[in-house]
């Protein structure tokens, strides 16, 4: 079962490497909106840092948009999907392998925008194990929540418009904690920071049984 | 015997169109079937029907032994279905598509070899990306993924598209095969002479409904409502 999983991880990895979608388009926008961020907060390098944590959030939350529909667009643009379900995988490994492929990607497009964010507003960082440990768990919900509303919405046959509108609100108590988490590790806000990483992990527990049992019925229908 | 396939009155909704309805079809093993019909008649249904992709409203139905309304699901590591498209990944190469069926068939490394091999894919096509490949060659690609897996079942819908002479030759060989290792294979095809089997079965479907059938090779059990 999991070598199943591991095997569709590698072989998204594997097509993102080769399409460099990833590293051609996705990581440029990444900085982009950072760099857009700063415009728009002028250049008070103060406000930048307080308001750090919650941009990269939000932006990540962007990419991982772009990220998840593309991962939907690998299985759908030739069938592939079908041929999955064809195969002796069961739908937990499909989607633990999806969910894994997916994890990888936004954790190396977070480690990018985090050097950036430090270089172009200049932070620091305080708590170095609480933004790791923030970073990986705000990442396990992200990817899971959203391997499974993307096929969710491609039953719904409107992926492009819906995907947002129904995985940004359900994703939102992830944005709180991280930003609170981040506030605290970068030193700029007074909160505990472990405590929030503490609700976190319950949301990423909750949210990847959630996508763990409803998955294959979901999948069936896309 | 007990039939490979057996439909009774089958009915499929695609959406709340009924693609198929009161379909009835029996198919034995090693059996060879076409399924002619012009376009939007159900052909490419009733394969997914057979692969345990699409849920039966109404009627009966098994394939290998399995029940179409409560075990469908258990059909379809036995069923291996070519449709329109190849089910391929156009960002990897001939061979990391071959390797990732394979594996995820729990097929070895040597079948991978020989089908690559008896589908022309050995050498210089290889190392190329699917993307970069003629129709043709990425059909070819797709048929080997299939021969790899070994089903007990062949789902072809329209085989023979986009291929050359040499190719649709393959193609039929590999069906000829296939049936004589005791695979039951089911061509959907609205240009029935570009199959060039001998000895075949002829379903023709029209509206959802099977309209005749040959029942050549089959004998009375064949008969059709």
């Amino acid at each position: 079962m999991l070598r199943d999983a591991w095997l569709i991880a590698q072989k998204d990895l594997r097509i993102e490497i080769r399409s460099r979608i990833i590293t051609n388009q996705i990581a440029p926008y990444t900085l982009l909106i950072l760099v857009l961020f700063g415009f728009a907060l002028d250049a008070d390098i103060e406000t930048l840092r307080d308001t750090g944590p919650g941009l990269f959030w939000v932006s990540i939350l962007l990419v991982a948009i772009l990220a998840i529909q593309r991962a939907v667009d690998i299985e759908n643009s030739d069938s592939a999907q079908d041929r999955l379900l064809l195969s002796p995988v069961s739908s937990f490994s499909i989607y633990i392998g999806k969910t894994l492929g997916l994890f990888l990607q936004l954790l190396l497009l977070e480690v990018l925008m985090m050097i950036a964010m430090i270089a172009l507003f200049d932070s620091s960082v305080d708590d170095f194990l609480l933004v790791s440990a923030t970073g990986v768990i705000a990442t396990i919900a992200i990817a899971s929540t959203g391997t499974l509303y993307g096929v969710l919405a491609t039953g719904l046959g409107v992926r492009e418009t819906l995907l947002p509108i129904l995985l940004l609100p359900v994703l939102a108590p992830v944005v709180i904690g991280a930003t609170r988490a981040f506030g605290d590790a970068f030193g700029r806000v007074n909160a505990d920071g472990w405590a929030w990483v503490g609700l976190l992990s319950v949301v990423a527990v909750l949210y990847t049984l959630l996508g763990m049992l409803a998955y294959g019925q979901l999948l069936e229908e896309a | 015997m007990t039939p490979v396939i057996d439909l009774q009155n089958s009915m499929v909704l695609l959406g709340r169109f009924p693609a198929l309805t009161d379909l009835t079809m029996l198919a034995s093993k090693g059996e060879i079937i076409i399924v002619k019909g012009p376009n939007g008649a159900g052909k490419s249904t009733l394969l997914r029907l057979c692969a345990g992709l699409l849920p039966m409203k109404q009627g009966t139905g098994s394939v290998l032994g399995f029940d179409l309304t409560t075990e469908r699901m258990s059909v379809r590591p036995h069923v291996g279905l070519l449709g329109h498209k190849t089910g391929l990944y156009a960002d990897l190469t001939v061979e990391e598509n071959m390797g990732f069926w394979a594996q995820i068939s729990n097929a070895s490394s040597a079948d991978k070899r020989s089908a690559m091999d008896l589908l022309g894919l050995k050498g210089r096509l290889e190392s190329v990306c699917v993307r970069n490949l003629s129709e043709g060659q990425r059909r070819r690609v797709s048929l080997a993924t299939l021969v790899v897996q070994r089903p007990s079942i062949w789902l072809l819908d329209e085989p023979h598209a986009a291929l050359d002479k040499e190719g649709k030759e393959l193609v039929d060989s590999l069906i000829i095969e296939a049936s004589k290792a005791g695979a039951t294979v089911l061509i959907a095809s609205h240009e029935i002479d570009k199959v060039g089997l001998n000895q075949k079965r002829i379903i023709e479907i029209a509206g959802g409904s099977v309209v005749s059938d040959t029942g050549e090779s089959h004998g009375k059990e064949n008969n059709v409502t």
